[in-house]
């Protein structure tokens, strides 16, 4: 019996377990000490996790990409980021135009709806591009070989993006509509933020009913179940995995805008960061499952926003809000490390993961 | 029957003449055309901004007369022609589109210049004409070239290539020769004030031309000497002259280029470093480590913190520091390794993404600013003395850099063979398999990521050096995606693929002040097109080529086509 169970711990996981208790430990010293302080107030703290949501959502929206294209490719599509980044960079453009013509704040909605159209239209034609061109040839070539064109095609795209529309920041014109801020039940809130975490929700819902219950995400489901059999039983695999591609780019297209209403600049290397995070996100909350991207996404924003105020400012640490990305950083590693499978994911084989 | 197949082959003449042409158009947008454009190939005839908008047009009628094979040789022509005329047609929408609305609100390289550039410096009506005629007649040229004798075809194909590659380089080799005494008149002969003289293109182009002509008719193998990884067959004493004079040129090479471009070599020299280290990670275990600066960093801040007098009271010279900074590398990399043990392929790669980045913003932040310096970085670091000489100029450096190389590459080499090379082998092509045959993967796989791991950090420590200081931004994600790149685009697994990368990804750049700017914009093209045309690398791995190819064929031989869209040329 002793045998055994030495067998099965090795120091490998007594290592990376030390490492984890000791990070679970400092996050615990540093929370109760913060509160303890008494450093911020109730108002502060909500105002943070509204920020959280916030930014959730739009991880939630690019996680949404990732999660797809995993469950049906089994393939980390490296290159996401960027499709995020090329919709709201060109949409910058149109709203530009529609500033100057005079409509942006005579007809919002309409403007936004335009906006929104050019960002997921844009977005959805790259990630088409990106399938057709670099990974459907690719699609039973060894595993590092996607992985590399996926990196490549990356960096193909922000530079192209950056010789197409130079290096500078490309500002995007606030909304009247979406200035201020509104009451609900004593809470103020920015309208940008109500609009992102509602926004974000709903198209969640709808993307989610899509997989779920129309054909189309029957055939996604098959295809990711087996392509062989699928495409027995008479699902065209390829137009499948096209339009799984389509759709998380026109996500992620959407994710744009919302971004852009929290943070108004665009430029060529805006995608990097969110990607990153949104992939985290995916993994957080169990990689290959809808929900499950919602969920993580949103706990992965209250993290980063409220993380580096509660577990680090206790600690001494100071301008603890560098450490933001830090902070995501490490819980994807240490996702990845102790329950790969993320919160509500199926229990991967090895191989898969 | 005829008459379809014919009829298909028409109709992919002009889809590929399209295709050809969008690529056109996307690098005039991008800027690449415009900023090519004042370099001359041959002086007064063509700029390198013509071929990078007319190759693609080249490249996709030869491809798609090599796809169709037409029977005759009027056919041929006709195929290339009806290529180039399509594509000629999408360059001038695009002027027309650029004469109606203006493009420049949002593409900012779409310029009054540009499109002076597309219409060779004439009128709208005359250049869109010009335009059209031209890419017209370079269709024809593949059709052309493409229905002389293969011999005769590959000579005139690559005394093209070295026409080009001359002519883009004049300012380089005009610098280097000018040191050679005698020789300098004779070199200057040849080129222009920008480019080759026309008599200098056509010297160039006879003299390489005949020389692929004439080894066309040698027998096979003769062309092997510089294959080093193949050379078992050859007499030792071949072989062993050959490693002799390699390495004699590698010491010479200061004195005879001169000092900028030691600095050059310097750069290079670091990159191999950094590759011979990532070749063993990525190329021999086949770990896809992303955040391999990370240990650079950490051999460069060790070195800071341990001889600058600013982050510590008594410094230790350069050599004292060294193994100090080894020894830290060495534990980062089993830090790293022992919790991504379990991980494979794409998890891995993101992982050591983060950990590459956590590295890079806990060295910029406030808290541990008081040891690293913050962003303000570290300076007056020590640089390495050599009993009271102070090595502190580039060419020197190169000579340091030369001798980490050089030790570097031989320990890799030797470790390719040995028992452990053979296990790191083994897990790359299956690793359960590895594991059932008893090899334990936990010491091999901690044993690349540390080898990996030293060699950066000596590479990171000598950049300390250098620079005789640190900052956290030159510890970015782009030098991971740097070293990354000239590993597989050299050959994964490939000792002389990582000299080859690093010649071709680090040192172009430096010299072609145009082509930094589309540094990364060609890295992503190539790491594309290598993956989908020849994932093997330039200067494969003979093991690896077999494991690619091996389960690559089919997928290859479907699309052949969709490699051709993704390459880029002018590179």
């Amino acid at each position: 019996m002793l045998r055994t169970w030495r067998q099965r711990i090795t120091l490998t996981d007594v290592v990376v377990w030390v490492i984890g208790l000791a990070i679970a430990v400092m996050v615990v010293i540093g929370s109760i000490k913060t509160i303890a302080l008494g450093k911020y107030n109730v108002v502060t703290w909500i105002d943070l996790i509204i920020t959280g949501l916030a930014l959730g959502g739009v991880y939630a929206l690019i996680a949404l990409g990732y999660t797809l294209v995993y469950g049906i490719l089994r393939m980390i599509n490296f290159a996401h980021s960027e499709v995020f980044m090329s919709g709201p960079l060109t949409a910058a453009f149109a709203a530009d135009a529609l500033r100057t013509a005079g409509w942006w704040n005579t007809y919002p909605i309409l403007s936004l709806l335009i906006v929104i159209l050019v960002s997921a239209g844009v977005a959805s034609s790259i990630a088409l591009l990106l399938e057709r061109i670099a990974y459907r040839p690719l699609r039973n070539a060894p595993r590092l070989v996607p992985l590399i064109t996926a990196i490549g095609a990356s960096f193909f795209l922000q530079y192209a993006f950056r010789g197409f529309f130079g290096s500078s920041l490309k500002g995007y014109p606030e909304m009247n509509i979406f200035q201020g801020f509104w009451m609900i039940g004593g809470i103020r809130i920015f309208r940008t933020q109500a609009t992102v975490i509602i926004g974000a929700f709903i198209l969640m819902l709808i993307l989610y009913a899509i997989v779920q219950r129309t054909k189309i995400g029957k055939a996604m489901r098959s295809v990711s179940e087996d392509k062989e059999a699928a495409a027995l039983m008479g699902i065209n695999v390829d137009r499948t995995i096209a339009t799984t591609f389509a759709i998380g780019g026109a996500a992620a297209g959407i994710a744009g805008i919302l971004y852009l209403l929290l943070f108004p600049v665009a430029s060529f290397s805006m995608g990097f960061f969110p990607g990153l995070k949104a992939f985290t996100a995916a993994v957080l909350g169990g990689i290959g499952n809808v929900p499950g991207a919602f969920l993580g996404a949103m706990l992965l924003g209250l993290l980063e926003s409220v993380g580096p105020s509660l577990f680090l400012d206790g600690l001494g640490i100071p301008a603890a809000y560098q450490l933001k990305d830090a902070i995501a950083f490490t819980i994807l590693v240490f996702i990845l490390i102790f329950r790969p499978s993320g919160i509500l994911g199926e229990r991967l084989t090895q191989t898969k993961a | 029957m005829k008459a379809p197949d014919t009829q298909s082959a028409w109709k992919q003449a002009i889809q590929a003449g399209l295709l050809g042409g969008t690529i056109g158009v996307l690098l005039s947008l991008v800027g690449m055309v415009l900023a090519f454009s004042g370099r001359w190939i041959i002086n007064n005839v063509f700029t390198m901004g013509q071929v990078i908008f007319l190759a693609p047009i080249l490249l996709m009628a030869y491809s798609v007369i090599r796809r169709t094979t037409p029977q005759t040789t009027q056919k041929t022509i006709l195929t290339g022609l009806l290529t180039g005329l399509s594509g000629g047609v999408v360059l001038a929408i695009l002027l027309v589109i650029g004469r109606l609305i203006n493009l420049q609100a949002m593409f900012i390289n779409a310029s009054k210049a540009l499109y002076g550039v597309l219409t060779f410096g004439k009128e709208f009506a005359v250049g869109i004409l010009i335009l059209i005629s031209i890419s017209t007649i370079v269709g024809g040229l593949a059709g052309a070239i493409f229905i002389l004798p293969q011999r005769v075809r590959t000579a005139v194909i690559q005394g093209l290539l070295w026409v080009t590659l001359v002519g883009l380089l004049r300012d380089l080799i005009i610098t280097v020769t000018n040191r050679w005494g005698p020789l300098a008149g004779l070199f200057r002969a040849l080129f222009a004030s920008s480019g080759l003289t026309i008599i200098g293109a056509v010297i160039v182009f006879a003299l390489i031309a005949g020389i692929y002509y004439w080894r066309a008719g040698q027998p096979a193998g003769r062309a092997s000497i510089f294959d080093l990884s193949s050379s078992s067959k050859q007499r030792p004493i071949v072989r062993w002259l050959t490693i002799g004079g390699i390495i004699l040129i590698l010491l010479l090479l200061p004195p005879i280029l001169g000092v900028f471009f030691s600095n050059i070599l310097d750069k290079v020299m670091m990159y191999v470093l950094m590759g011979l280290g990532l070749n063993i990670v990525v190329g021999f275990a086949g770990l896809l480590d992303l955040g391999y600066v990370a240990f650079f960093a950490i051999g460069a801040y060790t070195m800071g913190v341990l001889t600058s007098p600013e982050m510590n009271a008594n410094p230790l010279t350069y050599w004292q520091a060294l193994p100090f900074a080894v020894i830290a590398c060495v534990i980062a990399g089993v830090v790293l390794g022992l919790p991504v043990l379990k991980m494979r392929g794409d998890y891995l790669a993101i992982v050591t993404l983060g950990f590459g980045e956590i590295v890079r913003l806990l060295a910029l932040s406030d808290w541990l600013r008081p040891w690293f310096g913050g962003s303000q970085g570290i300076q007056l670091i020590a640089q390495p003395r050599l009993g009271n000489e102070v090595l502190n100029s580039q060419q020197e450096l190169y000579y340091l850099f030369l001798i980490g190389v050089g030790i570097v590459a031989f320990i890799a080499w030797r470790l390719r063979d040995s028992r452990i090379g053979r296990t790191w082998m083994a897990l790359r092509e299956d690793e359960d398999v590895a594991i059932a045959m008893g090899i334990n993967h936990v010491t091999t796989k901690l044993m690349a990521f540390a080898t990996g791991a030293l060699f950066s950090g000596v590479a990171g420590t000598i950049f300390a050096a250098q620079l005789q200081s640190v900052y956290p931004h030159s510890m970015n994600f782009l030098v991971s995606i740097n070293v990354l790149s000239l590993i597989i685009i050299g050959g994964m697994g490939s000792i002389p693929g990582v000299f080859v990368g690093a010649l071709v990804l680090i040192g172009l750049p430096e010299l072609l002040r145009e082509f930094a700017e589309f540094q990364y914009l060609v890295y992503g093209a190539l790491l594309m097109a290598m993956m989908l045309i020849r994932p093997e690398g330039l200067w494969p791995e003979a093991r690896r080529r077999l494991e690619l190819h091996e389960s690559m064929e089919p997928a290859v031989a479907v699309h052949p086509e969709s490699g051709a869209a993704t390459e880029q040329p002018g590179t």
